[in-house]
C-alpha cells in the first residue's frame, strides 16, 4: 500500500518506536475532532430520549432521567424522593410532601408518621434513567408524520430509479456510439454543472406551475433527475467496458436496447451503485427547491416538516428531536454500511 | 424469492421499449440511435435548466407580481437599476434595496471567513489523517459524517445546543461565565453560521485534500529524509507545492458553495437577528417566494447578478483544473 509507505517514511524520520510530541498533538486533535464532529449528534440522540420535563431541565443531565416517586401511606399521590446532603438528616432519602419558599416539608417513607423540614438547597433529587420512547411512538399518531416519511421515501426512491435509468441511457450512447452531435451534447451536459439550481429558482417555479407540478412530488422529482455528474460518472465507467462484448451480442442479433439493459447496465453496477448512493443522499436531504415547489402541508418531505415544526412547536422539542433523529437514521445507516464506496467515490470524482 | 421477483419485474419493465426501439434501430443508421438514448436526459436539461436560464433573463426585465410571463409588463433594466441604486455602496441603508446590499455584504464577510477557516481546518485534518494513525478510517469517517446530514438536521442539531437553556450555556455556567443568547446576538449569530457551515462541509474538502496528499509519490519524501531535511522545509518545499492543485480545487469549490449558502442558515437563524445573517440566496428566496408581494422580476435580476459571480468563479476553477492536469503531466 502506497499510503502506508508514505506514512512509514514520514514517521521513520522521527524514529519508529517512540512517540514524539507531534503524535500526541495528532491524537489530541483527532479526539477533539470526534467530540466536536460527533458529540452534537450524540447529544441530539440522547436528548431525543428525554421527556418534556427532562428537556427543560437546566443545566441538562447527560442521560434521560426521571424523578423517582414513591407511594407513602397516608398521602394520595406518589411523592418525589430526595437525598438530603447536609444537616442532621444528611444521607437519608426522604419524600417531599410540599415545598414552601426555600423550605420543604418531607417525610421518611419508612416512618410516615413524622414530618421533617429541610432547606431546599440541602437536598438533591433522586432520579433514575428513564427513556421516553413515546417521543418516537407518538410521532406516527401526531402531525401526520407517516405522511412526511412516505413523501420523502417516495421522492427518494422514485427519483433515484429515474436518475439511474435516464443517466445510464445517456451515458451508454455517449460512450458506445459515434453519432453526429455527440461531442456538443456531452459538453452541453457538462456545462449545466455551471448553472446551480439556486439561480434558476424563479423560472423553474414558473415551469413547475405551468406543468401542474406544484404541490406534487413529481415537481420535486423531475427537475433534478438529469444530473451532469451522473452522466459523467457513468460515461467514464462505460468507456472502460470492452466493445467486443457488444459486438458479440450484435452477432447474436440482440437489439441495441437489449444490449443496453442486458449487458452494459449489469456490467456498470459499481458506477451505478455510487450514483445511487449519491442520488439517495441528495434527494433525502434536498431543501430549498422542495420548499419552493411544495407549499401544502400534506405534500411536505421530512426536512420541510422539520423546518415548519421548528417554527411552530417551539415547546414540543421532544417530538422535534425525535423527528430529527428519524430523518438522519437512513443516511447514517447507508454511511455505516457503504462508507468505503462513498469516500472513494468522492475522492475519485470530486462530486458531492 | 423477492430477489427473483424483482428481477422478473425489472425484466418485464425493461422489455417494454424493446419493439419501438428495434423499429427505430432499423431506421436510424450510423449510431444515430444514440439520439434516442440521450433524448430523455436532454429533455429534462432543456426544460429544467436551459429554458429557465432564458426565462430568467426575460423575468429580470419585467415588473409586477404575476407569475405568467405574458402578464408581466416589460420594464427593461429597471430591476437591475433599483438593485444597484445606492448612495454609498458600503452602507446598505443608503440603497434603494437595502436588503439586497445587506445580503451582499453579509455574504462577502461570510465567504471570506468561512472559506479561509474551512481551508485551514480541512488542510490540518488531512495532514493529521495522512500520518500513521491508529484507526484512521474511523477518524476519517467521523470528520466526514456531517457532510451527509440534511442541512435542516444540521441546523436543528446546533439550534438545540445553542438555545438559551442549551448544552453550551450549561457549559458556560459550569465555567463560571454568563449564559449568552448565541443566536439572538448579531455578532455571535454570524459567527455561528460560519462555524456550523464549516462543521457541516469540511469533511468533504478534507477528503479531497487527503486524496491529494496520498497521491504525492513516497520517493520524494524518501529523498528528503535521505538529505535529513527538517519537517518544516519538507512541508513548504514538497507537500505544499505538490498539493497546490488540490488546494485550488478546494478553494474554488468552497467559494462557489459558500456564495450560495442558504439551507442551514435559513433554519438556524432565519436570517436574523435583523439582517445579520441574511445572505444573498435568502434575499432571492424572500423576494421571490416568502414575502406577501412576490417580486419575481427582482429575484430573477438578483439571481443573474449571482450567476455572474458564479460564472467568474467557475472559470477560475476550470483554469485551476487545467493547472492540476498539467501538474500531473
Amino acid at each position: 500500500m502506497r499510503v502506508g509507505k508514505i506514512a512509514r517514511t514520514l514517521t521513520a524520520t522521527r524514529g519508529r518506536n517512540h512517540w514524539d510530541w507531534t503524535d500526541w498533538a495528532s491524537y489530541l486533535y483527532l479526539c477533539l475532532g470526534v467530540l466536536v464532529m460527533f458529540g452534537p449528534v450524540l447529544w441530539l440522540g440522547l436528548s431525543s430520549l428525554k421527556s418534556p420535563t427532562g428537556l427543560i431541565e437546566f443545566p441538562p443531565s447527560l442521560l434521560p432521567t426521571e424523578p423517582i416517586r414513591v407511594a407513602v401511606p397516608g398521602y394520595p399521590a406518589p411523592l418525589p424522593l430526595y437525598r438530603v446532603t447536609k444537616g442532621e438528616h444528611a444521607g437519608q432519602t426522604l419524600a417531599e410532601i410540599r415545598r414552601i419558599g426555600l423550605q420543604a416539608t418531607m417525610v421518611d417513607p419508612v416512618v410516615p408518621g413524622t414530618t421533617i423540614r429541610v432547606p431546599v438547597e440541602d437536598r438533591a433529587k433522586v432520579t433514575r434513567v428513564h427513556v421516553a420512547w413515546d417521543n418516537y411512538t407518538d410521532l406516527l399518531g401526531k402531525f401526520a408524520f407517516g405522511r412526511y416519511l412516505w413523501n420523502s421515501v417516495f421522492i427518494t426512491v422514485v427519483a433515484t430509479i429515474i436518475t439511474l435509468l435516464v443517466n445510464s441511457m445517456a451515458a451508454f450512447a455517449l460512450s458506445k456510439y459515434h453519432f453526429p452531435g455527440r461531442e456538443p451534447i456531452f459538453l452541453m451536459m457538462l456545462a449545466t454543472l455551471m448553472i446551480p439550481p439556486t439561480i434558476i429558482l424563479v423560472p423553474n417555479y414558473l415551469i413547475a406551475a405551468t406543468l401542474g407540478l406544484t404541490d406534487n412530488p413529481w415537481g420535486v422529482i423531475w427537475p433534478a433527475v438529469a444530473t451532469p455528474t451522473g452522466v459523467f460518472l457513468l460515461r467514464q465507467y462505460m468507456l472502460t467496458l470492452p466493445d467486443d462484448l457488444l459486438e458479440a451480442a450484435r452477432m447474436d442479433n440482440a437489439s441495441e436496447w437489449r444490449i443496453y439493459w442486458r449487458i452494459v447496465l449489469p456490467l456498470s453496477a459499481p458506477a451505478l451503485a455510487v450514483l445511487a448512493i449519491f442520488s439517495v443522499m441528495w434527494r433525502w436531504n434536498e431543501f430549498l427547491w422542495p420548499m419552493v415547489v411544495l407549499s401544502r402541508g400534506e405534500s411536505f418531505t421530512l426536512p420541510l416538516a422539520l423546518n415548519s415544526f421548528q417554527g411552530e412547536l417551539t415547546t414540543q422539542w421532544n417530538y422535534l428531536l425525535a423527528m430529527t433523529i428519524v430523518t438522519l437514521i437512513p443516511v447514517t445507516v447507508i454511511f455505516a454500511l457503504l462508507q468505503r464506496y462513498i469516500t472513494q467515490g468522492i475522492a475519485s470524482a470530486g462530486v458531492k | 424469492m423477492t430477489g427473483r421477483l424483482a428481477a422478473a419485474l425489472f425484466g418485464a419493465i425493461m422489455n417494454i421499449p424493446e419493439r419501438p426501439m428495434r423499429w427505430a434501430q432499423n431506421r436510424l443508421r450510423d449510431g444515430r440511435l444514440g439520439w434516442l438514448f440521450v433524448a430523455p436526459n436532454l429533455a429534462v436539461f432543456a426544460i429544467f435548466t436551459f429554458l429557465p436560464i432564458l426565462i430568467d433573463f426575460y423575468y429580470a426585465g419585467t415588473g409586477g407580481t404575476a407569475l405568467l410571463p405574458s402578464e408581466r409588463p416589460w420594464i427593461g433594466g429597471e430591476n437591475f437599476a433599483s438593485l444597484l441604486d445606492c448612495q454609498n455602496y458600503l452602507d446598505p441603508n443608503s440603497c434603494a434595496r437595502d436588503q439586497f446590499w445587506h445580503g451582499v455584504w453579509n455574504t462577502l464577510g461570510f465567504v471570506t471567513l468561512q472559506v479561509s477557516l474551512m481551508l485551514l481546518f480541512s488542510l490540518l485534518t488531512a495532514l493529521v489523517l495522512n500520518r500513521e494513525i491508529i484507526g484512521r478510517s474511523f477518524f476519517r469517517a467521523v470528520f466526514f459524517y456531517p457532510v451527509l446530514l440534511s442541512p435542516v438536521v444540521v441546523a436543528l442539531i446546533w439550534k438545540w445546543i445553542l438555545q438559551r437553556d442549551g448544552l453550551l450555556n450549561a457549559g458556560m455556567l459550569g465555567l463560571g461565565a454568563d449564559p449568552v443568547n448565541w443566536l439572538l446576538d448579531a455578532r455571535w449569530a454570524f459567527g455561528w453560521t460560519v462555524f456550523v457551515s464549516i462543521w457541516a462541509h469540511m469533511g468533504f474538502y478534507t477528503l479531497i485534500l487527503l486524496a491529494g496528499l496520498q497521491a504525492i509519490p513516497a520517493d520524494i519524501y524518501e529523498a528528503a529524509a535521505m538529505d535529513a531535511a527538517p519537517a518544516g522545509r519538507v512541508f513548504r518545499r514538497i507537500t505544499l507545492p505538490l498539493l497546490m492543485p488540490s488546494l485550488v480545487v478546494v478553494l474554488v469549490l468552497g467559494l462557489i458553495r459558500a456564495v450560495q449558502i442558504f439551507d442551514e442558515v435559513y433554519v438556524l437563524t432565519g436570517g436574523g437577528p435583523g439582517t445579520a445573517t441574511t445572505y444573498l440566496v435568502q434575499f432571492i428566496y424572500n423576494t421571490g417566494f416568502a414575502s406577501q408581494v412576490r417580486q419575481y422580476g427582482l429575484a430573477a435580476a438578483a439571481s443573474l447578478l449571482l450567476a455572474g459571480v458564479l460564472l467568474i468563479l467557475t472559470l477560475v476553477q476550470l483554469r485551476g483544473m487545467r493547472a492540476k492536469g498539467d501538474a500531473r503531466g
